[in-house]
């Protein structure tokens, strides 16, 4: 690890002042110092800051920034009314690492690409302009939706998908004391040209809160993993999925991936073929047809298509078919 | 630095860059808690600190200012075993041994969850989680066990629970 | 010394005298409390005071040479207090007993090798400043992709030559019914949790250190050849060491690294690899590609076996992976060929993971077996019940002893096999297929040299010492017991003394001898004072009862410590192959059975039931053996389903050398598993009867999941592991 100075912030404005890299959980940026994947000059700690609460606003929530992933699942109103998201954050690292890692951290975790990891290796994520071991390299678990020609990494994280079909919203404050309010659909970047800018944060900025809206009325909540062994691993392929059917019709979808794209990835298309149809497998295959109907593998990842079809398609069937 | 340490306050003048694993192990020769793969990804290092289990390789000694820490050597001695140590030893949880304190941390941490009704990735309802062989082992599996005593650990907190349960 | 050989069967009268009542018991462990309160030292820890910190530096290309190495601006980093690179003692990877890999040199055998090492005052020091030394290199092209490599049939690596038997082409051509599949296994990883470390010190000229390290005798005279010093200026130590698996029967270079750099800056220095060195710089098990075949008549009587694998390894190393030893011994058939070739490849070195052979062989000859049931339309048991050979089918040899007919029935019974559905794919509860395989188990038994000393001391207790290691295998605790019931002493008044070379040399940790051969070796050392025991009590030894530290001859009984006041009694014991060994085929042998659950959507695999019966000789500590046996069966598992070590076919670099994407199994991944013995105490074996547990929980494992895969689901897969993207196609649509 390379040294670094530190500070600890005692409020977010000072913290947005500071002027530098902002720690809290550490539990990713750490792994990745100690690589010299990520080398800051100065860590900012927020991890004292007051932002560490769930509150009720506007019929929805208002999650701090710095709730760690266990508080946040345990949540008597995270499991009564978004259970999606409780379901993502259970799905997601171990019990010790959710009871450091934040919202706000989760949500800017990095890809786990492993060349991204191998500093020897080319990486225009890591290194801008060395190139994409990933490409022509092996990539099972590479993305298959939103690539580019210069990075085919994928998002890592499990509460992020869950909050993108929950329609969240990232709150955020800047140096100059501007406050923005950021719809997650906004928030990340495919990767393009400039793979290493992964969101639309600007330089200083800090994640105060995320927001979530009311959930819908009568809709019903997945969250499904697919991963290499039952526990504590990395998703090939997950969808959350909230649905509400009234007489016979779909009446809002809104479905979100993890470990398929560089984002957690949502389609309007995707919904776009299941709202106001009925619940049967000819509005599921159109689903999933609108879902991969870009996709592209690499090779080692050309079974996430089938497998994400296979699973949007028994999502769907379970969010729409007799309650278990 | 300051940190309170199994009950005790402790002092440092740790390097900026160490973990709080590192501390403990090479200034406070807590050598308890052990260093398997120092991201996050073995458990080995777990340790409970302000009450939670946490993984201290994946956190800097420096963030810890006033914390209070507890290792393994906080939660009993070879003299005097917590009773998670002792149902370690009763089910044969371990072989190498150098997950273990690391597994036990984790173990005490985890029923500590469950007490809170905390649930878990394979709780059918997350109101209300059962305690079974199933949740144990999913909320044990951030403790790699390359010796591979997974079913003698689930004896050994089954067992203990079922102790707390009874007290 | 009592100093025996193997000649003939032998087991110490004392043994079946016993009246302790410890050997085979459900025993806790010796060790148990300093393990589990953190109490246990391990090779790094509470070091001295002014204890530096070495980091190495690797080298980023994957052949070639080093032709410059600049440390200037490492050596002016803060904490820096030596850079050290072009000592003549270096070596450029591991070395075992036979020698020391390429010390010395400046060539580059693979990425990642060890180039050059960092000495600081901290650890975080050490590790930046490993990352400011620039090498230069004169890289030359590598042979990095095993799938284009040169097959090398005629060779000298490796302890098992071919072996041909009968004309098989004939074999083939005759049989009725004939399999022939071709199976593939990647890398292993051994991925002990405690990476490797060492602690090395220097006072005049005698170094000590103390390492994670299974084989401590060997090591000994390993670090002497390589630092060009006498064996007796080393000494070993490990009195706890954090899993091996094979991956700790050698030195690692960072051993040598650490002595060289505490001989240079005059302090003690200890090193510990980080979890990704440990893949470059610690031998991996070789990936293989194994063909199989099986010709058989109409009844299932196997009439040609052939076993033919291609195995890999670096030019730097003499390892060769010998994929069919379990298969040698395990079923009939005229006709036999055994062989497996060399590939070399430019990577880190392959070596002895645990079960080397069985392992992964089991993968390809219990699976084709189940393929010849179902082509026979048989059951898998009834198949192999028809292939039991009465002697050795390979060498022609006795088996000393061997319960596998029993193992399959037991077994069976216990697992309710009779419950697996004959048509595959036939059973299915909601998303999920459910079937159920099994499969033998073998490992070969290897009778070797080892020495122990046991002490009764003026207080009536008992020290034994040897320079044994106990990694996770319960050496503490059956040696404890052992002298327990030789001596009829409780476990708490046994001292065991182990991890030190200073100590009587043992065989050490590795292919399962260990257990076996230092309880012989302590059994005999008792024998002795049994015998002084007698002359004091002027009884003959098979009249005394000894228990709870009182000897009893006929009338007369007396305190063990009466006995000794005064003059304690030492003796030596020592136990070695002999005629015996050579005469007889050895092995411990056992059935597995598995239940899976395939999920018909994703592919995914879960493990619902695992059940293995054991034929292990005696059982020493049925708590510990067990433990083992389960822990074997859980690499099975992750051999089947989860691991798999990636390399780069580009440039020779792992693609996953962490915890994070190379999957061992996690609990969740395990269920609750049933292990039992059938308890037959082999006299041709060792003194004791014992023969090798720690490997053979992990032979047939795998085998009986994928088998039970195929049961679940009609899809057989030959290219381990079995991932969720291999069955994918070939499940039913959603």
């Amino acid at each position: 690890m390379k040294s670094f100075n530190y500070a600890r912030a005692d409020s977010p404005e000072a913290a947005v002042r500071a002027g530098g890299r902002f720690i809290a959980g550490g539990t990713n940026l750490l792994d990745l110092m100690k690589l010299q994947v990520e080398t800051p000059e100065k860590l900012v700690d927020i991890s004292r800051l007051d932002l560490n609460t769930v509150e009720e606003q506007d019929g929805g929530l208002l999650i701090g920034a710095l709730v760690p992933n266990s508080d946040l699942a345990a949540d008597p109103r995270v499991i009564a009314n978004y259970p999606v998201l409780s379901r993502a954050l259970l799905a997601g690292a171990s019990g010790q690492l959710r009871n450091k890692a934040t919202t706000g951290g989760n949500l800017l975790q990095r890809t786990r690409c492993y060349f991204f990891y191998d500093t020897h290796a080319a990486c225009n994520k890591r290194e801008p302009g060395s190139g994409c071991d990933a490409l022509g390299g092996f990539n099972r678990i590479h993305a298959i939706l939103g690539t580019s020609e210069h990075c085919i990494a994928t998002h890592p994280g499990d509460m992020p998908v869950a909050m993108r079909a929950l329609d969240a919203t990232v709150v955020t404050l800047k140096p100059d004391g501007d406050r923005r309010r950021i719809p997650l659909g906004d928030f990340y970047r495919l990767p393009g040209d400039t793979p290493h800018i992964e969101t639309v944060l600007e330089s200083g900025e800090l994640i105060t809160h995320v927001a979530l809206p009311a959930p819908p009325p009568g809709a019903r909540q997945l969250y499904r993993k697919v991963r290499d062994r039952a526990s504590y691993a990395f998703a090939l392929v997950s969808v959350a999925g909230v649905i509400a059917v009234e007489n016979g019709t779909i009446t809002h979808a809104a479905l979100a991936f993890g470990g398929l794209a560089h984002q957690p990835w949502r389609d309007p298309a995707v919904e776009g073929a299941l709202v106001g149809r009925a619940p049967e497998q000819a509005a599921f295959d159109a689903a999933a047809d609108a879902l991969l109907v870009g996709a592209r593998g690499f090779g080692h990842n050309d079974f996430k298509i089938p497998l994400a079809r296979r699973v949007l398609i028994t999502a769907l069937r379970d969010l729409t078919g007799e309650p278990a | 630095m300051r940190f309170t340490i199994n009950g005790s306050k402790r002092e440092a003048d740790p390097d900026i860059r160490a973990s709080l694993l590192d501390v403990l192990r090479e200034e406070f020769a807590l050598t308890g808690t052990k260093k398997g793969c120092d991201h996050g990804q073995c458990g080995a290092c777990t340790v409970l600190a302000n009450g939670r289990r946490i993984n201290a390789c994946l956190t800097l000694a420096v963030m810890h200012q006033d914390d209070d820490i507890v290792t393994i050597e906080g939660l009993g001695s070879a003299d005097s075993l917590h009773p998670m140590q002792a149902a370690f030893v009763r089910h044969d949880g371990y072989q190498c041994g150098y997950c273990t304190p690391g597994q036990i941390c984790s173990a005490v941490g985890m029923l500590d969850e469950v007490a809170k009704g905390w649930p878990s990735h394979v709780s059918d309802d997350l109101s209300a989680p059962m305690f079974d062989d199933g949740e144990i082992s999913e909320r044990m599996s951030g403790n790699l066990c390359r010796c591979s005593a997974y079913p003698n650990i689930v004896d050994a907190i089954r067992d203990v629970h079922a102790q707390e349960q009874k007290a | 010394m009592n100093d025996l050989a193997m000649d003939a069967p032998y087991r110490p009268a004392a043994l079946d005298r016993a009246q302790q009542g410890l050997l085979g018991k459900p025993i806790d462990r010796y060790e148990a409390r300093e393990k589990v309160s953190g109490a246990a030292l391990y090779a790094f820890e509470q070091a001295p005071e002014n204890t530096a910190y070495l980091a190495v530096v690797q080298s980023s290309i994957g052949r070639g040479r080093v032709t410059r190495v600049d440390a200037i601006e490492a050596e002016a980093a803060p904490g820096v207090i030596a850079v050290i690179h072009g000592d003549p003692r270096m070596p450029t990877g591991e070395g075992n007993s036979r020698a020391m890999s390429a010390i010395g040199k400046d060539e580059v055998f693979h990425y990642g090798q060890g180039v050059a090492i960092v000495v600081a005052e901290t650890q975080e020091a050490a590790r930046a400043a490993a990352r400011l030394v620039q090498v230069s290199y004169e890289e030359t092209p590598g042979r990095f992709d095993a799938a284009e490599v040169e097959i090398q049939q005629d060779h000298k690596l490796g302890f098992l030559p071919p072996v041909n038997r009968g004309d098989l082409d004939t074999a083939l051509a005759a049989a009725e019914v004939v399999v022939d599949r071709t199976y593939t296994t990647p890398i292993h990883f051994p991925a002990a949790l405690e990476p490797h470390a060492t602690l090395a010190w220097w006072e005049g000229d005698k170094l000590t250190v103390r390492t994670s390290n299974q084989v401590i005798g060997g090591a000994k005279g390993t670090i002497a050849t390589a630092l060009g010093i006498d064996k007796d200026r080393v000494r070993v130590l490990a009195p706890y060491v954090g899993g091996g698996f094979g991956g700790k029967t050698g030195v690692g270079p960072e051993v040598i690294f650490a002595a060289i750099a505490a001989e240079k800056i005059g302090r003690p220095v200890k090193v510990a690899l980080t979890r990704r060195q440990t893949a470059y710089m610690v031998h991996h098990r070789s990936p293989t590609t194994q063909r199989l075949r099986l010709g058989a008549d109409h009844e299932g009587r196997i009439s040609a076996i052939a076993h033919e694998s291609v195995a890999y390894q670096n030019e730097d190393s003499a390892f060769l992976e010998p994929v069919p030893f379990g298969t040698l011994p395990l079923y009939a058939g005229e006709a036999r060929r055994f062989r497996t070739d060399l590939a070399r490849i430019d990577l880190p070195a392959t070596g002895a993971v645990r079960a080397p052979g069985e392992a992964i062989g089991t993968f390809a000859v219990e699976c084709a077996m189940d393929e010849l049931a179902e082509e026979l339309g048989l059951d898998p048991i009834e198949l192999r019940r028809r292939n039991e050979p009465a002697r050795d089918p390979t060498t022609g040899k006795r088996f000393s002893t061997r319960r596998l007919l029993d193992c399959y029935d037991n077994g069976a019974r216990r697992f309710g096999w009779d419950q697996r559905a004959a048509t595959p794919g036939s059973r299915r509860e909601g998303e999920w297929l459910i079937g159920m395989g099994m499969a033998a188990a073998l490992r070969g038994n290897f009778t070797v040299n080892a020495e122990a000393e046991v002490i009764l001391g003026d207080d009536g207790r008992a020290t034994v010492r040897t320079d044994m290691t106990d990694i996770g295998t319960g050496t503490y605790t059956i040696l404890a017991q052992t002298v327990g019931d030789m001596l009829g002493l409780p476990i708490a008044a046994i001292d065991v003394v182990i991890g030190d070379t200073d100590l009587p040399p043992s065989a050490g940790s590795g292919g399962s001898f260990g257990a076996g051969s230092a309880c012989a070796a302590a059994a005999l050392a008792c024998e002795d004072i049994l015998a002084e025991l007698g002359r004091r009590m002027n009884a003959a030894p098979e009249d005394m009862q000894l228990k709870d530290g009182v000897v009893t001859a006929t009338d007369r009984s007396s305190p063990l410590a009466d006995l000794v006041r005064g003059s304690p009694i030492s003796a030596k014991g020592k136990t070695s192959p002999g005629k015996e060994s050579q005469a007889t085929s050895q092995a411990s042998h056992g059935a597995q059975f598995a239940e899976v659950a395939v999920n018909a959507v994703t592919g995914e695999v879960r493990v619902r039931r695992m059940l293995g019966v054991f034929d292990i000789g005696r059982v020493l500590n049925e708590k510990t053996a067990k433990n083992q046996i389960i822990g074997g069966m859980v690499w099975g598992l992750a051999y089947a389903l989860t691991e798999d070590g990636i390399v780069d076919p580009r440039n020779g670099r792992f693609v996953n050398p962490d915890f994070g994407e190379y999957h061992v199994a996690v609990n969740a991944d395990v269920p609750q598993i049933e292990a039992y013995f059938i308890e037959e105490i082999d006299d041709s074996a060792n003194p004791v009867g014992a023969k090798g547990v720690g490997e053979l929980g992990i032979a047939g494992s795998g085998a009986a999941i994928v088998n039970a895969i195929y049961n679940a689901t009609g899809v057989r897969i030959y290219d381990m592991p079995v991932t969720l993207d291999k069955l994918l196609p070939h499940l039913p649509p959603v």
